[in-house]
């Protein structure tokens, strides 16, 4: 029988016979490395975390460094309590999202060589063309800033990829969070500007004023949340 | 069937005088997202050379069944198809250069240098030559993407490969790295020197 490949039932049987192949081929591929992926996922989170406690780890010793230096990871809620003990699940782009009192708060307790025990606390916002992140982490004292690590999915760059750079991360250094009992979060202003209330601010990018803003916001709307937890901390230090 | 060409002219011919970045002219987009590095500029034009030839051969493998009037269906599906499989295997073996080459890999599906190979060589040849006409032109545009890559991070980061090339002197003596060249506009020119010097030793291919 000489088949007509041009016809109508040809083109859809070849179709729905190619759709069925190349969609196996897909899953079988997916499934086979999603481990894989996974992992280097977690180390990538990982390896983000630990900078921003200004401890540099890579390749394949990350899971150690990590696992050394991050001694606990309790979840606590808005109001200081303690929730749970698996914040490196915990998704922070969603919890970012909800209002009110049923967000899931991340802490990563880790203990440094030198300087004592620090507190890092995952940031989630918006840049400029999309999603920017990062981690900041604080002294026993809950309030000053030991260290800070940012990076962007596309922002621009040269102008607002900048602050994933050190030198632009750096400056939060040393910057606190209360002022007496008020707490205000550290800003982020244009070069030679201060910001209207009295709290500590960092030159933002020039040329970045969008993600820059972004930057600012982003670490308002996450630690606002952690201000139960923080003001804790601060009392228990004190 | 088109008329015989010779094995080594469908390889060799991409790489100079049919190259498809610069007398083609095709896929620059591309050259000019993934060049600020030398490093996603290598793993770049190994994964279009990669999907290039698969889907070549799997084209041509085809190309006598495949009903005329959804060629370009069956030709995306097999590029997207193949690309997806890439992303996924750098996700898994090479995270670094992965999240620096983000969307890119996915826009190969977009580079007009595999819909331009599959329907004008692959459609119409064995699959040999059709493997080798997709080497030859994925290494064509590698070549180029390495050359790019290779003087915008020289001059832009003064590393190669992440290495620091130029010794502390040099920095101490005054010598500044020049921004620009990170910046996308300087792929363009790059490129442009390339097609200058290329068309000066070929007067072949300078357009009346």
């Amino acid at each position: 029988m000489k088949i007509n490949k041009q016809g109508n039932v040809y083109t859809i049987v070849y179709i729905i016979v190619m759709v069925l192949v190349v969609g196996t081929a897909l899953a079988v591929t997916s499934l086979s490395l999603k481990d894989k992926q996974q992992a280097n996922a977690d180390a990538d989170k990982m390896r983000q975390i630990l900078a921003s406690a200004r401890i540099t780890a890579t390749g394949g010793e990350i899971a150690e460094v990590f696992s050394a230096h991050i001694t606990a990871t309790p979840v606590y809620n808005t109001n200081g309590e303690l929730i749970g003990d698996d914040a490196f699940t915990v998704d922070v782009a969603n919890e970012c999202k909800k209002q009110g009192d049923d967000r899931k708060l991340p802490v990563f307790v880790c203990q440094t060589e030198d300087d004592g025990t620090k507190y890092i606390l995952p940031l989630y916002g918006a840049g400029l063309w999309g999603p920017i992140w990062g981690y900041i982490s604080f002294d026993s004292d809950g309030t000053t800033v030991y260290g800070a690590y940012f990076a962007h999915q596309g922002e621009t760059p040269g102008l607002g990829a900048e602050i994933e750079k050190s030198k632009f991360s750096s400056q939060f250094e040393g910057k606190t969070m209360f002022k007496g009992d008020r707490f205000m979060p550290v800003t982020v202003v244009k070069k030679g500007q201060k910001p209207t209330g009295n709290e500590d601010y960092v030159d933002g990018i020039s040329g970045g004023t969008i993600t820059s803003k972004g930057v600012a916001a982003m670490i308002d709307n996450c630690l606002v949340p952690y201000q139960a937890f923080l003001k804790s901390l601060s009392k228990e230090h004190q | 069937m088109a008329e015989k060409v010779s094995l080594k002219s469908v390889l060799f011919n991409p790489l100079s005088r049919n190259n498809p970045v610069v007398v083609q002219v095709l896929g620059i987009c591309s050259v000019l997202a993934v060049t600020a590095k030398l490093e996603p500029a290598i793993v770049m034009g190994v994964s279009v050379v990669t999907v290039l030839a698969f889907a070549n051969v799997i084209i041509s493998l085809l190309r006598n069944t495949i009903p005329v009037n959804i060629r370009i269906i069956v030709q995306l599906v097999v590029v997207a198809g193949l690309v997806v499989i890439v992303d996924q295997l750098l996700k898994a073996y090479a995270y670094d250069a992965s999240k620096q080459l983000s969307v890119f890999i996915g826009l190969i599906i977009t580079n007009c240098i595999l819909m331009g190979r599959l329907e004008a060589f692959a459609m119409s040849n064995k699959p040999w030559p059709a493997f080798l006409d997709g080497v030859g032109n994925g290494l064509g545009y590698t070549i180029i993407l390495v050359i790019v890559g290779f003087v915008r991070e020289l001059f832009g980061s003064g590393t190669l490969l992440g290495y620091a090339v130029f010794p502390k002197w040099m920095y101490d003596a005054g010598y500044v790295n020049n921004g620009l060249m990170i910046l996308p506009p300087m792929a363009l020119i790059v490129v442009a020197c390339i097609i200058w010097a290329q068309r000066t030793k070929d007067k072949d291919l300078c357009e009346e």
